[in-house]
Parts: C-alpha cells; sequence; structure tokens
C-alpha cells in the first residue's frame, strides 16, 4: 500500500466532502484511494496498531483500520482492498468515527432512578432493579409485558442474543429496532416483490450502468463514499446519466442536469402517483421484457391494470411536475442498458412507502434488468447494521428469514434452540415499534428496554414520546455510550462499550459483513451490549427444554458460530463465513455457502426468486391496507420461484396543507451529521459544520412571509412548534425543509431564554402515523405553518456544500474548517466478485476526462 | 326480476352501513393511528361501491314496480352506532366490523349471481368488483384482529 501516488495533504473533507475525483470508464474497477485522518500531533507512524473494522457512520459499510495509539483510539484510515469503499472514506467517517470514545461525558458507571433522580450504582444493584421488575411482570401478566426497542447501531451477535432471549426465552412478540424509522421499507418492499429480504444489486453495478435512478435518495449526504463512487463514473468516460426524484435540488439533481438526466421534484407525498405513471410509460411504449416477464413473474396484467389511469398529465399534475419530464425520465429508464436504481428515506419515511418502494422493484422487473453487473436494485439502509438487526430478528420477524405465518419455519427454530414451538411468538405480526410505544404508553408494556438508540429524538411526535418515557406506567431501562435525551428519562440507565471498544459483525446495504475487532478498552465500568444481554439471560436463568442454558454462548465468535447455524438453508446464509475468514482484506458480502465460498456480488443472477410458499418470508400484504395474504392464496398464486409484481393506486396523503397550515413539512439529513448527534457532535470537524438546528424554505415562500436568510422563525404543526434559524433554500416551493438531529437540549435553552424555551428538534411537528406494510413511520408528510420571530445577525448555521446550501449564495461563507486528513491514489489490489476484474488506475489522461 | 331491485338496495344499504361504520370506528379510536388512518381509507373504498351502484340503483327502480320496491325491514342493517372504549373494545369493534362486511361480500356475492342470470353486465361487473375490494376490507381486518388480540386478551389494563 506504499506504492502509487503521493499523497495529498491536509485535505479539508468538510469543504471537500466527496475528495477529488478519481474518473474512469465503464466497466472498469473503481480506482482505490486510501484517505486517513488522525488526530492533531499524531503521525501515522506514531500509531502503535491498526484494528480493522468497518465504519459505523452510514449504511454504506466502508472497511476502515481503526488507529490506536497508548490504548486510545486516534483515528482511521480506508481500506484500500475493501470491496464497498476502496479505500475512500467520507467527512462523517474520517472526523466522527473516533474522537466521542474519549469524550469525558461518556456513561462509565450504571445508573438507577432513586427519589426522581438518576443516581451513580454498581453493576449488581442496577441489574438487580432490571431483573426483580422483570420477574414481577412475568409473573404477574407474562412475556406480553416486555418490550425491546434496539437500533440500527449494535452487532449481529447482540442482535441475535437478543431475539433469542426475546423469542425463545421471554416469549415476546414486541420486538423492535429504529430500523422501523429507517430501513423497514427496504425490507418490505423486498419481500414483497422477491419472497424474501436480501439487497438484489451490488455497489459495483455503479461501474456498468448507463443510468442511474435515485429515488428519494440524497446519496451525496447519506452516503457520501457511494456517492463519490458515482461521480468517479459521471465524471469518467461513456458517464451514465443520473435521475433524480426529489424535492429538493440536491447536489443529486445537479448531476441529473449535468449529465443529462431529470430532476423530477415531486410534490412531497405523492411519490407512488409519480412512480404509477413512470410504469404506465414502459407499458404505453414498450419497454418492458415481455418475454422475462412472463416466465419469471406474476401480476403483469394487475399491474398494468392499476397503472392505466396514470397517464403523463394527469401524473404531472397530481406530483407538480412537467409532463414532459416524467416521459424522458421514462424514456431514460425505458431505453438505457443497464440501470441501476437506488431509494431512501425520501420513499421510505414518505406516503405509501412500500408501495412505492415496490414500483422501484416493479420498473426492474418489467424490463427484466436485474442480477447483471450495471442492471442493479439498491434499497438501501440509513445505519451500518440495520440489516443484521433485519436479518437476526431483533426487529420481530424470526431469524434468518423465517416467515412467522409458516408453521414449519417455526418447528425449525424451536428445534434449532431446543425449546417448545409454542414458546417462539408466532401467532401474530411481530409488533412494530410505534405499537410497542403504544402499548408502552397505556402500560400494558411494563417493561421497555431500549438499546443504542434515541427515540426522544428520533421518534415523532416527540412531545408524546416524553411522556412515554418519563410516566410510571412503564419502567423503561436505557443501555447507551451517553446519557442521552432517552437516558435522562430512565429508570435504570447501562453503560455501554461501543464500536472499537468490542468485538463483533456487521453487515452494509449491499450484504457485505465485516468484522470490527476491539481496539481498545471501555470506560469505566461499560460493558459490551452482548455482555448486558448475556448478564440479564444469566440472572433470568432461560433454559431450554432439557434444562440446559438457553443462551450457550459466551463470547462473539461463539454467538457468530450459533447465528451461522440459524442460517443454514435460508436465503441470508452466513454457513461459509467465519471469524477466521472475514479477517481478510476485505468483507465478504453474503451468502456464502459450499457452493459461493468467496461471497456474491449479486443475487438473482438466475431469475429464480424466494417466493415458494413453502422459502418465502412472507405471504404478502395488500400494499394499500397492509391486509396479510393467507397462505391459502399465496399456493392458490403459486409464484413458485417467480417474482410477484405488486401495484397499488395513490392515494393523497393524511395532512394535507389547508389555510391554518399552509405549507407541507419534511425532514431529512445533512451530511455532517448522523442520527441524534451522539458521535458526530463530539467531532469538532463535524459539529462546526452543522452546529446548529435550522429549517429551509424556499426562497418565493421566503418572501412571501417576509423572512430573510438567518431569521429566526417559529414553525408549527397541530402537534407541536420548533424555533430555529431559516436558510433560504432550495426545498421546493410550498415545503419546508428540517434536519432531524437536533435533540431537545435544556442546557442550550437556558444559554437563551429568549427563545421561549422551544424546542429545536424537528419531530416534535411529526404525526404518529406509518406505512400499513413496512410500518415505518411517515416523518415526510405533515402540513405547517411558518412565521417570523425576529431578524437574525446574520446567515444561518447551515451547511452551504450540500442540498441546504443558499439559494443566493451571496453573504453566507462557505463551510469549511475541517481538519487536516490525507489522501493516496494506490494501484488497485484484487477486488473479489468484482466482474470488472482488476485494472490499473485511472491514468493522468482519464482523470483530466471530463469534470 | 323484483328480488333484483330488493338485492341492489340492499347492497346499497349495506355498503353505506359499512362506509358509516369504518367512520365511526376510526374517529372512535384517533389514538391508534392506524386504525384511524385505514379505515376512513376502507370507508372510502365502501363510499366508491355505493356510487358505483348508484345508476344501477336508478335503473332497477325505473325497471320495477312501485309496491315491490317495498322492502322487508328485516332485510336491512345497522352500522356501529358508536365504539367501544379500550383494548378489547377495538378488538370487539373490529368484530363487528368483520360481520357487517360479511354481509356486504356474499350480498354482492348474490347479487353476481342474479346479474348473470340476467345477463346485466354492468351490475356483473360493479359486483364483481367491489366484492374483490371487500375481500381486502375483510383481509385488513383479520389481519389488525390478529395483531391486537394477544395483548387485549392478556395484558391490556
Amino acid at each position: 500500500m506504499t506504492v502509487g501516488m503521493p499523497a495529498r495533504t491536509g485535505v479539508d473533507r468538510v469543504a471537500d466532502v466527496w475528495g477529488e475525483r478519481t474518473p474512469h470508464g465503464r466497466g472498469t474497477v473503481w480506482p482505490a484511494r486510501v484517505d486517513v485522518y488522525l488526530d492533531a500531533g499524531i503521525s501515522a507512524g506514531a500509531v502503535d496498531r491498526w484494528v480493522p473494522s468497518a465504519c459505523v457512520l452510514c449504511s454504506n459499510g466502508c472497511g476502515v483500520d481503526i488507529a490506536v495509539k497508548d490504548g486510545r483510539m486516534v483515528g482511521v484510515r480506508g481500506r484500500g482492498t475493501d470491496v464497498v469503499n476502496h479505500g475512500r472514506l467520507g467527512p462523517k467517517g474520517l472526523y466522527g468515527s473516533t474522537p466521542w470514545a474519549s469524550s469525558a461525558e461518556r456513561l462509565t458507571r450504571p445508573l438507577i432512578r432513586d427519589g426522581g433522580r438518576l443516581v451513580d450504582a454498581d453493576w449488581a444493584t442496577a441489574m438487580g432493579r432490571v431483573v426483580s421488575r422483570s420477574k414481577e411482570l412475568l409473573a404477574a401478566k407474562g412475556p406480553l409485558s416486555h418490550g425491546f426497542y434496539t437500533s440500527g447501531q449494535l452487532f449481529l451477535e447482540e442482535y441475535y442474543t437478543l431475539a433469542v432471549i426475546g423469542k425463545a426465552g421471554l416469549g415476546t412478540p414486541h420486538m423492535d429496532g429504529n430500523t422501523r424509522l429507517c430501513t423497514a421499507t427496504a425490507a418490505a418492499a423486498l419481500k414483497e416483490s422477491f419472497g424474501a429480504d436480501g439487497q438484489p444489486g451490488s455497489y459495483t453495478d455503479v461501474e456498468h450502468c448507463d443510468a442511474i435512478f435515485l429515488f428519494g435518495h440524497n446519496m451525496p449526504e447519506t452516503q457520501t463514499v457511494l456517492w463519490a463512487r458515482v461521480l468517479d463514473r459521471t465524471r469518467g468516460q461513456d458517464p451514465p446519466r443520473v435521475v433524480c426524484v426529489d424535492p429538493r435540488r440536491t447536489p443529486v439533481a445537479v448531476e441529473a442536469e449535468r449529465t443529462g438526466g431529470v430532476h423530477l421534484a415531486a410534490r412531497v407525498g405523492t411519490n407512488l402517483a409519480l412512480m404509477n405513471g413512470l410504469t404506465r410509460e414502459l407499458f404505453a411504449h414498450g419497454w418492458t421484457d415481455q418475454e422475462w416477464v412472463t416466465a419469471h413473474t406474476v401480476g403483469v396484467d394487475e399491474l398494468r391494470r392499476i397503472v392505466d389511469p396514470y397517464t403523463p398529465e394527469k401524473t404531472a399534475k397530481i406530483c407538480g411536475v412537467d409532463a414532459a419530464d416524467l416521459q424522458r425520465a421514462a424514456r431514460i429508464f425505458g431505453e438505457s442498458d443497464a440501470v441501476v436504481s437506488t431509494v431512501l428515506q425520501g420513499f421510505y419515511q414518505s406516503h405509501q412507502a412500500t408501495a412505492a418502494a415496490v414500483a422501484v422493484n416493479n420498473l426492474h422487473l418489467l424490463r427484466g434488468m436485474i442480477g447483471r453487473p450495471g442492471a442493479g436494485i439498491l434499497q438501501m439502509n440509513g445505519q451500518p447494521t440495520a440489516q443484521n438487526n433485519r436479518e437476526c430478528g431483533a426487529d420481530g420477524d424470526l431469524p434468518g428469514f423465517r416467515n412467522w405465518d409458516n408453521q414449519q419455519h417455526v418447528r425449525d427454530l424451536a428445534e434449532l434452540w431446543n425449546v417448545d414451538p409454542m414458546t417462539i411468538p408466532h401467532w401474530a405480526p411481530p409488533t412494530n415499534a410505534m405499537e410497542i410505544f403504544g402499548y408502552a404508553q397505556d402500560g400494558s408494556i411494563g417493561l421497555l428496554w431500549i438499546s443504542a438508540t434515541n427515540p426522544a429524538v428520533s421518534m415523532p411526535e416527540s412531545a408524546r414520546i416524553r411522556k412515554i418515557l418519563a410516566g410510571d406506567q412503564c419502567f423503561v431501562v436505557v443501555q447507551d455510550l451517553f446519557l442521552t435525551e432517552t437516558g435522562q428519562l430512565a429508570d435504570v440507565v447501562l453503560p455501554a462499550a461501543g464500536w472499537g471498544e468490542k468485538t463483533g459483525t456487521f453487515t452494509n446495504a449491499s450484504r457485505t459483513v465485516h468484522l470490527s475487532e476491539r481496539a481498545v478498552n471501555p470506560p469505566g465500568q461499560a460493558r459490551s451490549d452482548l455482555d448486558i444481554f448475556l448478564m440479564y439471560a444469566d440472572a433470568m436463568d432461560f433454559r431450554d427444554k432439557d434444562g440446559a442454558p438457553l443462551i450457550g454462548w459466551r463470547t462473539p465468535e461463539q454467538a457468530f458460530d450459533a447465528w451461522r447455524r440459524a442460517t443454514a438453508g435460508r436465503p441470508v446464509d452466513y454457513t461459509g463465513l467465519s471469524y477466521q475468514l472475514l479477517r481478510g482484506p476485505t468483507g465478504i458480502p453474503w451468502p456464502v455457502n459450499q457452493d459461493t465460498p468467496d461471497g456474491t456480488d449479486r443475487l438473482y443472477t438466475e431469475p429464480v426468486f424466494p417466493t415458494d410458499t413453502d422459502h418465502c418470508e412472507t405471504y404478502g400484504h395488500d400494499l394499500l391496507t397492509g391486509g396479510a395474504v393467507t397462505e391459502q392464496e399465496h399456493r392458490a398464486l403459486a409464484p413458485s420461484g417467480r417474482a410477484l409484481l405488486k401495484g397499488c393506486a395513490y392515494t393523497p396523503a393524511h395532512e394535507q396543507p389547508s389555510g391554518e397550515y399552509p405549507l407541507l413539512y419534511t425532514t431529512g439529513r445533512t451530511v455532517y451529521q448522523f442520527h441524534t448527534r451522539t458521535k458526530t457532535r463530539r467531532s469538532r470537524s463535524l459539529n462546526d459544520a452543522a452546529p446548529d438546528a435550522w429549517v429551509e424554505i424556499n426562497p418565493d415562500d421566503a418572501r412571501a412571509y417576509g423572512i430573510s436568510e438567518g431569521d429566526l422563525v417559529r414553525v408549527e404543526s397541530p402537534r407541536g412548534a420548533i424555533q430555529v434559524r431559516a436558510r433560504v433554500g432550495n426545498v421546493m416551493r410550498g415545503a419546508v425543509f428540517a434536519p432531524f438531529h437536533y435533540g431537545f437540549d435544556p442546557e442550550q435553552l437556558h444559554h437563551e431564554p429568549a427563545e421561549g424555551g422551544l424546542s429545536t428538534q424537528a419531530n416534535e411537528l411529526t404525526m404518529t402515523i406509518w406505512d400499513p406494510v413496512s410500518k415505518q413511520p411517515y416523518f415526510k408528510t405533515a402540513a405547517c405553518r411558518v412565521s417570523k420571530v425576529r431578524g437574525g445577525d446574520g446567515p444561518s448555521t447551515a451547511p452551504t456544500t450540500a442540498a441546504s446550501a443558499p439559494a443566493s449564495v451571496t453573504a453566507v461563507p462557505p463551510t469549511r474548517g475541517g481538519q487536516p486528513t490525507s489522501s493516496r491514489v494506490i494501484p488497485s489490489p484484487d477486488y473479489p466478485n468484482d466482474p470488472a476484474g482488476t485494472t490499473p488506475p485511472a491514468s493522468p489522461a482519464d482523470m483530466s476526462g471530463r469534470s | 326480476m323484483p328480488h333484483v331491485a330488493t338485492y341492489v338496495r340492499l347492497a346499497q344499504h349495506a355498503e353505506q352501513a359499512l362506509a358509516d361504520s369504518f367512520r365511526t370506528v376510526a374517529e372512535g379510536h384517533p389514538q391508534q393511528a392506524d386504525i384511524f388512518h385505514t379505515c376512513r381509507a376502507l370507508a372510502a373504498m365502501s363510499d366508491a361501491h355505493v356510487a358505483a351502484l348508484e345508476p344501477l340503483t336508478r335503473r332497477y327502480q325505473e325497471q320495477t314496480d312501485a309496491e315491490d320496491l317495498e322492502e322487508p325491514e328485516r332485510l336491512h342493517t345497522a352500522g356501529l352506532p358508536a365504539i367501544r372504549q379500550g383494548q378489547v373494545g377495538l378488538l370487539r369493534d373490529l368484530q363487528d366490523l368483520h360481520l357487517l362486511a360479511t354481509l356486504v361480500q356474499t350480498t354482492w356475492t348474490v347479487l353476481a349471481q342474479g346479474a348473470q342470470g340476467l345477463r346485466d353486465n354492468e351490475l356483473l361487473q360493479v359486483a364483481t368488483d367491489s366484492n374483490t375490494e371487500t375481500s381486502r376490507q375483510l383481509s385488513w381486518l383479520v389481519t389488525r384482529m390478529k395483531a391486537a388480540a394477544p395483548q387485549a386478551l392478556i395484558v391490556a389494563p
């Protein structure tokens, strides 16, 4: 890794979000470039050890080595040999991966609530309280009194252990993760179309496509390294065209215009109408592959009937887009050889989420565009380990993509765990996060255990969530790195070890599994989430049918091996993986088994889908209502390996703008922060780049309301209000955009009493409403009103580098000031499974190509 | 033939009662966000069936002698006048909706049989399409009852 071009040093990756371009032509390997960040004063030579891992600050899953110096994590280096990132890292990964770990604010001791206050305790006392409450509730009400709410941040071994505790130990269906807020629709859409979860495509599809469609996916901010990969194609020879569906003029929209693609700024809440319009165009112009569709799908006639009314004109009217733009986008999809589609929160957290995401799958199926390089679907995830939550069943599903409605699948698990099948909660669909909080609200869940997530900030309708957590009707356990807004409301707080302080595996949005090794010790008495769950299991003394301990493992590696056995014969096949294999140069995408010992780059290279009634993960749902398809109905349909084309009519969103609340309200992300900023706010580079909440408003609306850049504004919905500074920006007219990261910090209010004690938390305004199939809450469709509170003393601190850029660049200083990083292009190593094979790195001639 | 008119009107009454009852349950359980929104969507589905049937109701009314149109009162169905409280109450409300939807569905089945006998393609189409959507309503009701039942029966306050 020492050969190659000289390193660029002093690179400010706050200012230069995606790094320098390494353009290359279609069908060639994405060049490798190793990005490095080290704390000030630490040179590469001074690092004691580099510990292999993968980044956990988005779902991309970039391979990294953690720099350790004197027992502390002091920086990260991209792994040049990793198939996911070819050495690159984004601003969040570079600047945000390590500083939090040595923060003085870390939780180092358990806390218990005494006399209304949280006070220090030892582990025996804190866990004792949890266990006694748990036993008391089990005796009085049974297992349905217990709820678990986890994360997209834990490791596979932890999810699986918790899933076994919940399903075979306690027997409660009330288990979900915050993955419900971020990735549930990805899973639901894949299950509806293909019979089981599992990302069909691969990131290598980017190298081979001639068109890229991003549906509600602001990739430049949510997966910066994947966007760098796209830019290296769009700036190289034979670039793909980009089509962007987003109500904001994001960098994707700019790239769409630059590449001769289309930006469809569909009105918030109308995604499905747009998709129906696009689908109809494929039928109308004969762009479907009829032979393939007949052989490998069911449902085409019904789909054609459903989308038939969505003429370009009608669709344009519903969505507020130009009919010609819609037709041009459809033509690009219809006439390209290889299309990659990516989908994220703009679809997943919006009205008719699952139906809209399924419609993306439909477009690919109608063209037979799946299973070959460049023709891929990427139903993305938001979080680094969300995939494992789904796989292991910590989201309530049964482990291994098993079908809770299939008696044989339940028996298989009961045999694996050596428990009575009746213990395993399978008599009803798993309880989703929103319902879990509903049960906690009325006290029918009396113990709610929250790990590595901050619902007090991230869940919709914050006031309601705070009340549920603070109330006496439910005992709340919070397990985290810091005393979060949620932790402050808990009855018991357990200090957890974080990334780099424990060992385990996790899987990214393209099914690639990484092993993350422990680099340093956790602070004080903090323990790994696995150890905490095992401590609870021991204290509860869960046993199998023969009286042996239910959980037969002690270490992460043993837990992983138990998980491997649970995946045998299922689509999510880990049987060929081991910690030893994962200690190699790169992460490995599942399925990995005897037939595919090196992993699998893309699924469905043979168009046989896991839809057989006895094999599938679900029998499916009515996309409008969520009504479940029965086993008999599924058998009658006999998909038998064919994919399902499913459609749904568009219905207007549940809350429409009105006289009182005339604007649409939509929430989202910024490139410099992750989630509720638990980690990213503790990085100086990231925090300075986006220190405070803001809202974005269109210049026309700003004029109408007399609002200028930087003014303090009040935004209200029927559920709550926030007071933040305004960015006059690039959101579509009639809509207001708010980043969701910024929690309600009592300290801040204390310093600025003039703000009127108002929260800055975007979810104060959002609704308690979720998708009928995926149960994902709708964060992006509410109505609001905006008023000016007082003039600002300068521009807002919203970043200028991406979608939050000001509409007018004058008088807003550019966002910059990240600590120095370095970047070195290296000769491409051999990337297993890469369909482009290995080629030399881009020559200077290529690099000077289109830009 | 006169009884076809009777059943057309019965279908209309029953669908209207189902639509109204879905709305009653929606408004009565607003804290259950999915109940609130889905029941309103399903009410709209029934409204659409009533509207689709409207021209047929007029046609059959015109074709039928006035005295034959007197429907026996006991054929009528009553919707849900009010909701019940709590998780068990919700479960019971969903059961009532299911009963009502079942009546609607069998009414469409009966009408479809009549329409085939009469070779009335328009009525057959409305009856068949509506029947399909009634199945969707029933399917959601069963799904939601199954989800609600364990908690309601075992741990609800």
